[in-house]
């Protein structure tokens, strides 16, 4: 079989795939559900509920009429007992619903439906969104949205993300192995909906066994016309949308514009799976799965949680530590958020939880030596960025230099900062110029749009002005 | 759960990072080279050779212990660096150097060429070339007197008669056609040049040590193939285009030794894949240039060190970038 691959750029990473043959395990709901009104990319919900409400699972608890964006379920039965802000695994704070669970485990009606035959794209659409579906896979963004796209912009491809590039992480592996009718199920849903003529899921090739699973249920249920299962080469970034679909279609999504530019719709095997829930048996997001892996902890495997358990409660009901905790990280190894406080939720968009002992100040030393200028990281880079030169134009505050090197179409992958023999923080660096850079347009756009205002004022006046005379 | 169970440290991503050090490349490079250190030692025999192995590499030690201590930085002893310098630096001084000029030469190297810039890193030019450069325009007589190889053999003593003039120089001085008369035939000159037993410096002599220890830190990763690459190919190229014997070129003089352990020096060589591949044309062109055209026979020190001075330049050649310059619906 070909392998698919993307070049040039990226690296080889230590797997540490401990969990891929663990099945998912269904953790026992929290007895404290905190469920941040914003974990999607896009605009905030706002509350749906007062404290003091009952509410079943699945209800809606907060929404918002804003287009971009995806309401949130409660994940518990109980008592809604406080709205107040809640540290999240992104390190702000956002307003939260909290839920006092009463282990009764009322359900809200959930609408089953046998075939999607019969349903408009809009009707579709309007399922995926009211079931809170964002992407699963860490972007968090309003699936409805993606599957959304302006009228001239026709969509021939949908992409099945199954890549999972990233160290310790198996989720997606997981759900290949175990739903993988539900997987083709998403697939056709989406191509119903954007009227696209060809599905493809993109496998890593270390996970040859998911890829031949799901080619064999494509062909038991005569859909090889419609869906194909692509191999790609293991390295890292091959996830990454962009690089996924430079592998897959060989083609480059343009600065600043989106796989629908390029006539393609990229998803996570995970989301596909939700919205194979959410249109066949009503299922709103309360739930996901997720890689519970680390060092520090005893029983690492993948377990499917309830949106808003805190990551203490996940600790005692996977088995406790078996050591110090030096290191909660929220994601993979490569992209994933450190945190400081083990009272933070899961949220929808994430994929895993690890965690480090001592040994991980040692995994990613933060003491740096001098740049030897060995250009790993310029061969590293996937997208063709000089990490070295960023950096230097970071360390000299000089922005202009990093815009001029295009740090802005840094996807922030990590993979300079891996292969840096100097251990320099290059991701760091480049993502803080890349981030005062955005800031910077931001308030240059506000300052046009306030000139351009006042001159229209100003000529008002005059005209007024003209007209008296 | 206990509270002392839990202290978190908060870190940017990525928060694992690739098993790799400065000091580990650096020593790979000391490894690659010990093929051609134990074929200088070999050819040239134990006793003076490795006297002046051992000054170059404790004095660019030393400097670079001094220069940690006038300008205050941390020690960076360790990484390595200052031994690979040094070792660089014996292995292209002739063999017969006095002790005296290896040590001017070790300290020029480090001062003149790292440590003023920054260290490690910094150094626009390559220190053990820079070092060399030094001696070169200082002391002519005393860098350009070669030893033959198995000198000690020779009955005689005198300069004369265990001196002899490099390939190269017997090209410059008479002609191509007398070297071939000298060697018996061109494949006898090839073989010789190839095995390296043929006067010049310490480490420069066999094409083949040098390719083995290149191969070795292709395979390691440590280097790019583009340098040496295209530099050898270039000096084939134009040397050729010259008029000379494009073989004997790349086989004769320290072609080798420049291209797999000198042009790739990280700190004064390009970054960027494109910058790498006109670098190495660049030097090899301005090689055979000095080859060809002025009094210098050898012509790689100063190429290299030329070259060094544009990779500013070179390095603007930059890769091409995800997305930023699609065009036709991305298709690339």
């Amino acid at each position: 079989m070909k392998l698919f691959t993307y070049s040039p750029g990226g690296t080889e990473i230590e797997e540490e795939k401990w969990t891929k043959d663990k099945p998912f395990v269904k953790l026992p709901p929290p007895s404290i559900a905190v469920i941040p009104l914003s974990q999607h990319t896009g605009a905030p919900n706002v509350p749906a509920v007062k404290i003091g409400d009952h509410v079943k699972i699945g209800m809606v608890i907060g929404s918002t009429s804003a287009p971009v964006s995806a309401p949130v379920h409660a994940s518990v039965s109980g008592d809604v007992i406080a709205i107040e802000d809640r540290l999240c695994p992104a390190g702000n704070k956002i307003q939260s619903i909290i839920i006092k669970n009463d282990f009764k485990e009322e359900e809200a009606e959930f609408e089953h439906v046998d075939s999607i035959e019969n349903f408009t794209p809009e009707e579709l659409i309007k399922k995926i969104r009211d079931a809170g579906i964002v992407g699963l896979g860490g972007a968090a963004f309003p699936t409805s949205i993606k599957l959304s796209p302006p009228k001239n912009k026709v969509i021939e491809t949908v992409i099945g993300n199954g890549a999972e590039c990233e160290a310790y992480l198996t989720t997606d592996y997981r759900v290949m192995i175990e739903f993988p009718d539900e997987i083709i199920n998403g697939i056709l849903i989406e191509l119903k909906i954007l009227n696209a003529k060809r599905g493809i899921i993109a496998v890593e090739d270390n996970k040859t066994d998911a890829a031949d699973l799901l080619a064999k249920k494509i062909a038991e249920r005569n859909l090889e016309d419609k869906i194909e299962v692509v191999l790609l080469k293991t390295k890292y970034p091959q996830g990454g949308e962009k690089q996924l679909i430079k592998a897959v279609l060989g083609r480059e999504v343009p600065s600043g514009g989106l796989p629908l530019d390029v006539g393609t719709v990229v998803q996570n095997v995970g989301t596909l799976k939700a919205i194979s829930e959410a249109i066949f048996y009503g299922k709103p997001l309360i739930e996901r799965g997720i890689t519970i892996s680390g060092t520090a902890i005893k029983n690492p495997g993948n377990y499917i949680v309830r949106i808003g358990t805190q990551v203490s409660e996940i600790i005692d009901k996977v088995g406790g530590l078996n050591k110090k905790l030096r290191k909660l990280v929220f994601g993979g190894p490569m992209t994933g958020v450190a945190q400081s406080s083990l009272e933070v939720p899961v949220l929808k968009g994430t994929s895993g939880i690890l965690f480090f002992g001592e040994e991980s100040l040692e995994m990613a030393p933060e003491e740096e030596s001098p740049c030897i200028r060995c250009a790993s990281c310029v061969d590293s880079c996937p997208i063709g960025l000089l990490p070295i030169f960023l950096d230097h134009a970071y360390r000299r505050n000089d922005m202009k230099l990093a815009e001029s090197l295009y740090a802005v179409d840094c996807i922030e992958c990590g993979a300079c900062s891996f292969v840096c023999p100097a251990k320099r923080h290059l991701t760091e660096n480049i993502k803080k110029a890349k981030q005062s850079i955005l800031k910077q347009r931001k308030i240059e756009a506000a300052k046009q749009a306030a000139f351009e205002k006042l001159k229209q004022k100003r000529l008002q006046e005059a005209k007024e002005k003209e007209a008296k005379k | 759960m206990t509270e002392d169970m839990v202290d978190l440290v908060v870190t940017s991503a990525p928060h694992v990072r690739k098993k790799i050090k400065t000091s580990q490349i650096m020593r790979d490079v000391l490894i690659a080279l010990v093929p051609a250190t134990v074929g200088g030692l070999y050819f040239f025999g134990i006793g003076h050779t490795l006297g002046v192995i051992i000054v170059a590499v404790l004095s660019t030690i030393l400097a670079e212990y001094l220069g940690n201590l006038i300008f205050r930085k941390k020690s960076t002893l360790w990484d390595f660096s200052s031994g690979v310098t040094g070792l660089l630096l014996a292995l292209v001084l002739p063999p017969s150097s006095p002790y005296w000029m290896v040590v001017v030469g070790a300290f020029s190297a480090i001062f003149i060429g790292k440590i003023i810039f920054g260290g490690i890193g910094s150094n626009p030019f390559n220190p053990a070339l820079v070092g060399r450069a030094v001696l070169m325009v200082s002391w002519p007589t005393f860098m350009t007197t070669w030893l033959k190889p198995f000198y000690w053999k020779i009955g005689s003593q005198s300069l004369d008669a265990i001196t002899s003039a490099t390939p190269l120089n017997i090209v410059k001085l008479q002609s191509y056609s007398a070297l071939i008369q000298q060697f018996g035939s061109k494949i006898a000159l090839y073989k010789v040049l190839f095995i390296g037993n043929v006067g010049g410096c310490i480490g420069e002599t066999s094409a083949l040590l040098l390719l083995i220890g290149g191969i070795y830190l292709l395979v390691k990763k440590v280097i790019d193939w583009r340098i040496p690459f295209t530099y050898i190919i270039s000096v084939f190229v134009f040397s050729f285009i010259f008029g000379r014997d494009p073989l004997f070129s790349i086989l004769a003089g320290g072609l080798f030794l420049g291209a797999f352990f000198m042009a790739t020096d990280y700190s004064s060589s390009p970054v960027t894949p494109r910058g790498k591949i006109i670098f190495g044309i660049f030097i090899g062109f301005v090689t055979v240039i000095i080859r060809r055209f002025s009094s210098y026979p050898e012509g790689i020190m100063f190429s290299i060190l030329l070259g060094n001075a544009f990779v500013t330049y070179f390095d603007r050649f930059k890769p091409h970038i995800y997305g930023v310059f699609a065009k036709n619906g991305g298709k690339t």
